[in-house]
């Protein structure tokens, strides 16, 4: 604060408020368009221009871009579905698994392009609708491998307890099942999409306040504000990838244990 | 947070931003926005994206495990192949070996058999050697028996200067001769011998 009250200029330091930029469409109704709603659609175009053209060209003897398409899609495949879920189970939720790995990764890898420099899941909306994506498809599972009520004990009641610690261990299953894991999920993405855009931006404007703001030596810190800032950038893609990862194999972890016997 | 030192009304501004958004609170557009783009996304993905990638992926796991089982195949035909040339090859090895053996014990007993014909051929040839020597010996002996006679007379007629070509005559001489010979025999053996000399005597 000290040090942006010496230069001429300001030192834009990145806010809360970057997440909540003004409407640009239909402001004050349900459908309010804004920066963030725009990098999302841009991202879904992008992502679905790209695995639409693959799909359209696939061929049994992939080039070079169908085969970077495939490696994400066996990565999920086999690194995700079948490692978590097994043969039989991981190929039937193969499609939830690769949707949202790929929807989070597009979304979050928006943080490190230039000129929309946001992840799309660094508002909250998008995080809380995939995971409720995930709740609904793991709850759904568990009541239909099951039924309702084998769903709930298998859940609720811990084999191997004795009777007396239900009491305690009843809620604070109910508790984990119905409300951590969707909470967690939704945070853990938000957190960290939040927190990288937040590095990035003090980083890099820092960099730009040292090197045109400040003044003599002042301006050497903005190499090393600088610096920091590429590693923030090839951190960010890093977190990107491994959000995505973490999602996707959380939401593989909560479906087995839905449509696992016992656990 | 780092706010800016501003004036004052921007920082009142942003401070009253920051009161009113937070960030764990969703916005209804947030959640629509979020809502059409992950169905569309969804949608897409479900319908065409995957299940296209999905068949190919499958495709070609058929393709390869197909390639693979015939290469196996092939490589189990090759090597049965090369049983079976093994095994003719080690059968027609017997065979010759035991045509070989065939051969040498034919062979041995051939020559045994030769040999053994060879003696009784050779056996055979000196038997009829030493027959006909026999037999050679026999005639010499008779015509030197008849020709001893012959060859007597003349020398007697000769010495006794009388021809004994006449038959009779020389009938009579031999059988005088023989006479002669027993008469002496007779003198000599005595009484026991006179019967047998009469007899041999009428005889003649």
């Amino acid at each position: 604060m000290l040090l942006a009250a010496e230069g001429d200029g300001e030192f834009h330091a990145p806010t809360i408020a970057d997440f909540f930029p003004p409407a640009i469409l239909f402001e004050g109704t349900p459908f309010e368009f804004n920066r963030i709603m725009l990098v999302r659609v841009i991202m879904a175009a992008v992502l679905l221009l790209v695995f639409c053209l693959a799909a359209r060209r696939a061929t049994l003897v992939p080039g070079r871009f169908q085969n970077g398409v495939e490696m994400v899609l066996d990565f999920v495949r086999n690194s995700i579905a079948t490692e978590v879920l097994g043969q039989e189970n991981g190929r039937k939720y193969f499609k939830l698994l690769a949707t949202i790995f790929c929807t989070v990764l597009v979304m979050n890898i928006a943080a490190v392009i230039p000129f929309l420099n946001i992840a799309g899941t660094s508002v909250i909306g998008l995080p809380i609708v995939l995971a409720a994506w995930t709740y609904v498809m793991y709850l759904g599972a568990g009541v239909k491998a099951h039924g309702v009520g084998g769903f709930l004990k298998n859940s609720l009641l811990p084999p191997g307890v004795p009777k007396a610690l239900y009491i305690l261990l009843v809620p604070i299953e109910a508790l984990q099942v119905f409300v951590l894991r969707p909470a967690t999920l939704v945070i853990r993405l938000l957190a960290n999409m939040v927190a990288g855009h937040l590095m990035l931006a003090i980083c890099f404007a820092a960099t730009s306040f040292f090197l045109f703001d400040a003044s003599g030596a002042m301006k050497l810190f903005g190499a090393g504000t600088f610096v920091a800032g590429a590693a923030f950038f090839f951190f960010e893609i890093f977190v990107a990838a491994l959000q995505a990862y973490v999602f996707a194999i959380l939401t593989a972890v909560y479906l087995n244990m839905s449509v696992e016997a016992e656990h | 947070m780092m706010t800016p030192h501003q004036d004052t009304s921007t920082a009142d501004v942003l401070a009253a931003e920051e009161t009113t958004q937070n960030i764990l609170l969703p916005h209804p557009p947030d959640i629509v926005w979020s809502l059409v783009i992950v169905v569309i996304v969804g949608v897409v993905f479900y319908r065409y994206v995957l299940p296209k990638f999905q068949a190919v992926l499958d495709e070609r796991t058929a393709k390869i495990e197909g390639g693979l089982a015939q290469a196996e195949k092939a490589q189990q035909e090759a090597a049965a192949a090369l049983e079976q040339y093994h095994q003719q090859l080690a059968e027609a090895r017997a065979e010759a070996s035991k045509t070989r053996d065939e051969a040498r014990a034919e062979g041995t007993a051939i020559v045994a058999e030769l040999k053994a014909k060879a003696h009784e051929e050779a056996d055979r040839i000196v038997e009829t050697a030493h027959r006909q020597i026999e037999a050679e010996r026999q005639t010499a002996a008779v015509s030197l028996r008849t020709e001893v006679g012959t060859l007597a007379t003349e020398l007697a007629s000769k010495i006794v200067g009388e021809s004994l070509e006449d038959s009779a005559r020389q009938s009579r001489v031999v059988d005088r001769f023989l006479d002669e010979l027993e008469a002496t025999q007779g003198d000599s053996r005595a009484a026991e011998t006179a019967s047998a000399g009469s007899s041999a005597s009428k005889e003649g």
